[in-house]
């Protein structure tokens, strides 16, 4: 197999691993907010369900929870896996990286002066304008840089898909070096997420620099 | 009439009874000042006013209108407190700007979001505003592009985009350096000049004489004494108040 001929297997493998990053992120990032706010209820068991969810997620190995969701139906309910792996790929990457995304929200909106709340308060502000106009705004701009860091780990983490055997990047990489018997499809996979998160490091620069037009 | 009338206003943080049955009005038209030690009650007696603490009892009228009222010893809030939160601004000690809107967003925002007004109408009046307040150049500025005065004087203006009847401050020169609290006082001198109704926690004292029509002095969560500047500066016949202005004369 030529040098091409890998690559262009493993651009294939490159549209899925497109797709578990890019759906991850659409849900994940929404989901994350929404359980950052639930555990900063003030209803103390709706606190305390998030915090557990949150503290369940991240203190469990992303690889075990790809393989419950995966294959936790079936065993549990005799439920066929389907044939599209994608669904509780994304599934179990979105249920991950929400607990993770959630926990940098809390630390942003903890981060935000009082004096902010009181003075949109005083202004005649409702709580949903507060959060939306004043408070979102100045906690994205805070936690932008801890959300790189963590897309830069969703990019690397994609590859542990291949523990359901889906055909991403990473999974068609390792069966073409096997088949081979050569290192080089490692190096070419490992130029692949090299140059992907040079691309989300860029963009995201991109947006930190245009985010700050003001001094926090 | 009176825009504000606080009555036997109670307020404790756990054990610590912080006001003491305070009794409080403001007249259309009139500047009060309060005056008083560290830890005597001065912010929470606003923050009360402002809604932004709640009483443990007592009354809060705005223009004649129940804001609170005590019902079998604890107060209830009125329903609507949006609609008086219309009647007030407050001016923070710390300004409390928004720091992602520019200078006319900081003071258009609410008016058109809140009061639902004429954005181009609100603008209008909120250029007007920068150039009577020598801000005009400022509009698109960022508020961490201003110095610690000229934010302050935002934070005023935004206030009064809301046209408010009566406006708070507390210790509006507190946080700025001592060469920039000269034109903050100059723009509330002003706003005193032109019937502003106004209540102003301060420790500048010769500010206060100057300004005020009435000056309150609060030790300890109660109304120790108040009256016409000349009076209670000049005069004062109370052992405490005397105290307190020794104090200050020193210092
Ligand atoms: N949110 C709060 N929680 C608990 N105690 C508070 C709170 N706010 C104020 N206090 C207490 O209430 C008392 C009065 O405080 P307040 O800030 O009203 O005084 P002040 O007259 O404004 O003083 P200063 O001149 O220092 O601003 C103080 O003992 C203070 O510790
Ligand atoms: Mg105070």
């Amino acid at each position: 197999m030529t040098l091409l001929n890998i690559i262009l297997k493993m651009a294939e493998g490159l549209e899925k691993t497109c797709a578990i990053f890019f759906l991850t992120l659409l849900f994940a990032i929404p989901l994350g907010m929404i359980v950052a706010l639930l555990r900063g209820s003030k209803f103390k068991i709706i606190s305390a369900i998030a915090r557990v969810y949150i503290s369940v997620l991240r203190g469990t190995p992303l690889m075990l929870q790809l393989i419950a969701v995966t294959y936790g139906p079936y065993y549990l309910f005799g439920i066929s896996i389907s044939r599209n792996k994608l669904i509780p790929v994304v599934i179990a990457f979105t249920i991950n990286y929400a607990a993770y995304f959630a926990e940098i929200y809390r630390s942003g909106i903890d981060s935000m002066p009082i004096g902010q709340y009181e003075a949109a308060q005083v202004l005649g502000y409702s709580k949903i304008q507060t959060f939306f106009k004043i408070i979102l705004p100045q906690v994205i701009r805070r936690i932008l840089p801890s959300l790189t860091n963590e897309i830069v780990t969703l990019v690397k983490d994609t590859s542990m898909a291949f523990t359901v055997s889906y055909q991403e990047m990473f999974t068609i990489g390792k069966q073409i070096a096997n088949s081979q018997t050569s290192f080089v499809p490692f190096v070419v996979t490992g130029v692949f997420y090299y140059v992907f998160n040079a691309v989300v490091g860029f963009v995201m620069g991109r947006v930190e620099k245009k985010m700050s037009y003001y001094k926090i | 009439m009176s825009v504000l009338a606080m009555s036997n206003i109670q307020k404790s943080f756990g054990s610590n009874h912080v006001l003491k049955d305070i009794t409080f009005h403001v007249d259309k038209g009139e500047v009060v000042s309060i005056i008083g030690p560290s830890g005597s009650g001065k912010s929470t007696l606003l923050r009360c006013a402002t809604f932004l603490e709640t009483i443990d009892s007592g009354t809060i009228r705005y223009d004649d209108r129940n804001a609170a009222e005590t019902v079998n010893g604890k107060a209830v809030y009125a329903k609507n407190l949006n609609d008086f939160r219309h009647i007030f601004g407050l001016v923070f000690q710390n300004f409390n700007l928004f720091p992602h809107f520019s200078v006319l967003k900081n003071m258009m925002d609410a008016p058109v979001s809140v009061l639902h007004r004429n954005k181009e109408e609100v603008r209008e009046e909120c250029m007007a505003l920068l150039a009577k307040m020598d801000l005009a150049g400022k509009a698109d500025a960022y508020p961490c592009e201003l110095s610690g005065g000229q934010q302050q004087r935002v934070s005023i203006v935004r206030a009064l985009a809301m046209k408010p009847e009566i406006l708070f401050f507390d210790e509006p020169t507190s946080a700025l350096d001592p060469e920039l609290t000269g034109e903050v006082l100059k723009v509330i001198k002003q706003l005193a000049d032109e019937k502003m109704t106004m209540v102003i926690v301060t420790h500048e004292m010769p500010f206060a004489r100057a300004v005020s029509d009435r000056v309150v002095f609060m030790d300890k969560g109660v109304v120790v004494e108040q009256g016409k500047p000349e009076e209670l500066f000049g005069q004062t016949q109370n052992e405490r108040t005397k105290q307190f202005l020794q104090n200050y004369s020193n210092t």
